[in-house]
């Protein structure tokens, strides 16, 4: 109301005098414009998934156990990040979970065969990651396609290229240690350690989970870059028309993803010391998940960057909850199946209770 | 140069508008061909600072082409484009609106789930301090939109809510208030008054006279000969991507317009082909009209 108010007094117009509303819109009330917010229906989901676990399984109440939660939920949520962005900005990326594989087993590769400073090989694996989302976002405005096909595409390349080039190099299925490298330690210490609060170890990507979050919230609502994202999400064409430069927004876009990747890459590299070429298989759907559970559109140009985190939490709480309860872990796929049509039937009712006039 | 040019709106203008008589945006024979598809052929066209040029034409007759070109979405395969008597090739819209030239389109240009705000900005957007933290002026941007807004008569509660709930003239005067407010010199109006009531449509071809005064070059875009003769300087009609008819205000009347518009012999044509195909309602016709004020009165129970 003092937005609309405020300005007009000011105003040089002569055809407004003093303040005129249009009066045909009736200011919404607080709550309904709370609702209006793409993370609330999340927000709901996760006190509730939190209660359930809460009452269901006793461990599970244990501050050692929240750390747990949020390891997992932080090691998913840091890629959902940049994937939910991508997501408001209308695309996919289906080669999301192997690249975060790429990545470390670049890292990995280059460092034990060159024999060189891990950081060498933290640097080109950056560079490796940036150019795989590069050449996405290229392919993706070069030929047209839609962008399910063209990372299902860099997908199958990136995992067969991971296996393969894997195989030439080690002989075997997983990378050689690099532990006892020069720069191992510090670059643990970057990607891998922990920090203590209260007693209770937290793991240094919860810290950095929040930050990412943090950061690209701003970005999103502060920037102008962030306005493009919305745009070429919600309209491409108009978005193009009034000047934004829809290609380098998308194919930036994608190369947040491939930093993304490089980061969690790192982060199991530095945890484990060695990679197995083979993973990452199926991550992608879960970083979608957690963005559509967070309440970004599957059409793009409407969520946030605050969703996928909430997003992300309720699916740690989910995987590490089913052993703190004891039961079958096998479940954990049908309960998250569960979770996500729960949390789009909840997110379609809340929009069309805030945008209904 | 009309009488425009000397109105107190005109000097409002901060711009440096080239001097009266030379165009700022001119075609010289241009067109262009998709494949072997010749959607404009030989259209010549000058757009001059406090003018209004109207482009007339059926669907189909090459209008949209003729502003994608103007307006940087399309490059001419053929003939010149010349701003401020320089040739050019613009390859994307950006280049366009860098030289001032910026275009309403039939389709708004408008992200739904925007806020008004956001939109009015989109592409544009003000910002404030340095690099690494250099961010949106949201406060100051609000202000403006509001503002500019208001200054074209437009009183929204709440710049906040998406452009797609507004309704079809208040977007479409978001649209012009928004090119207008970014220092367009030539602003390109695509069909503005195609999807809007009468009462809308009279504020639409306000503003157009307003953006005017203000020193603007207008391309009115429009199928409808009532709308461009109220405003018009100078008057193109296009047909089949050829240019039918050029001529200034005082060479052309009403009338003369509307039969160029509808092609003239093809107009008595189509009459003739009409009535011998709806022979029955030519017949009921003056019957309708003698009977209007019964039937209106008593549908039902005069049987």
């Amino acid at each position: 109301m003092t937005q609309a108010t405020a300005p007009a007094t000011g105003s040089p117009s002569p055809a407004s005098p003093a303040v005129h509303k249009d009066g045909r819109t009736t200011e919404r009330s607080l709550g309904r414009r709370l609702l209006a917010r793409p993370e609330v229906g999340a927000l709901i989901a996760a006190v509730g998934v939190y209660v359930f676990f809460f009452t269901a399984a006793p461990s599970f109440r244990e501050a050692g156990s929240l750390a747990t939660v949020l390891y997992q939920a932080s090691v998913m949520g840091i890629m959902a990040i940049p994937v939910a962005l991508l997501m408001i900005g209308g695309e996919f990326d289906l080669s999301a979970g192997v690249a975060v594989t790429t990545s470390a087993l670049t890292a990995a590769i280059l460092s034990f065969q060159l024999t060189v400073n891990v950081w060498t090989g933290v640097i080109v694996a950056l560079i490796v990651s940036l150019a795989v989302g590069a050449f996405n976002g290229w392919l993706l405005i070069k030929t047209g396609l839609p962008s399910f096909l063209v990372t299902l595409g860099s997908f199958l390349i990136l995992q067969g290229s991971n296996l393969a080039v894997t195989k030439i190099f080690t002989g075997n299925v997983a990378s050689d240690s690099i532990s006892d490298m020069d720069g191992f330690d510090q670059a643990k210490s970057v990607f891998a350690s922990e920090f203590s609060i209260g007693g209770v170890n937290f793991k240094i990507t919860v810290f950095y989970w929040l930050l990412f979050a943090a950061v690209a919230t701003w970005l999103l609502l502060r920037t102008k870059f962030g306005n493009w994202i919305f745009a070429v999400g919600g309209n491409k064409d108009s978005a193009r028309a009034v000047g934004v430069p829809v290609y380098l927004t998308k194919i930036a876009l994608f190369m947040g993803v491939g930093a993304g990747a490089w980061f969690v890459g790192m982060h199991l590299l530095f945890s484990f010391n060695t990679v197995q070429s083979g993973e990452g298989v199926g991550n992608e759907f879960l970083y979608i998940i957690a963005a559509v559970i967070g309440g970004c559109l599957l059409t793009g140009g409407y969520g946030s960057a605050i969703g996928p985190v909430i997003g992300a939490f309720i699916f740690g709480m989910v995987s590490q909850g089913i052993v703190y309860a004891n039961w079958n872990p096998d479940w954990f796929k049908a309960f998250l199946g569960v979770m996500l049509l729960v949390a789009a039937l909840v997110n379609l009712w809340v929009r069309h209770q805030a945008t209904r006039r | 140069m009309t009488t425009n040019g000397s109105t107190p709106g005109a000097t409002l203008t901060k711009d440096t508008a080239p001097e009266d008589g030379k165009p700022i945006v001119e075609l010289r024979g241009a067109g262009k061909s998709y494949g072997n598809v010749r959607a404009l052929h030989g259209v010549s066209l000058a757009v001059s600072p406090s003018r209004v040029t109207c482009v007339l034409g059926d669907n189909g007759a090459g209008k949209s082409t003729l502003i994608k070109i103007i307006s940087g979405l399309h490059q001419h395969t053929e003939g010149e484009f010349l701003v401020d008597g320089e040739p050019v090739h613009f390859t994307t819209p950006r280049e366009a609106l860098d030289k001032g030239i910026a275009t309403v389109y039939q389709d708004l240009a408008t992200v739904p789930l925007m806020p008004v705000w956001r939109n009015f900005f989109l592409g544009s957007e003000m910002t404030k301090g340095p690099w690494p933290v250099r961010r949106l002026d949201i406060a100051r941007m609000k202000k403006t939109a509001d503002e500019e807004l208001r200054a074209m008569g437009i009183v929204l509660d709440d710049l906040d809510q998406p452009i797609g709930t507004l309704s079809g003239g208040q977007r479409q005067s978001v649209a012009i208030a928004r090119a207008v407010y970014f220092g367009a010199r030539v602003l390109i109006l695509d069909e503005p008054t195609a999807a809007l009531g009468v009462k809308q449509s009279g504020v639409v071809l306000k503003y157009i006279a307003a953006a005017r005064d203000r020193g603007l070059g207008v391309i009115f875009i429009t199928h409808n000969p009532h709308h461009a003769y109220m405003v018009g300087d100078h008057f193109s009609v296009l047909r089949l991507g050829t240019m039918e008819l050029s001529a200034s205000r005082d060479e052309v009347s009403l009338e003369e317009l509307t039969n160029h518009m509808a092609g003239g012999a093809e107009l008595a044509a189509l009459k003739h082909e009409l009535a011998q195909v709806r022979g029955v309602d030519v017949d009921e016709l003056p019957e309708e009209e003698d009977l209007t004020a019964p039937v209106a009165a008593a549908p039902e129970e005069t049987s």
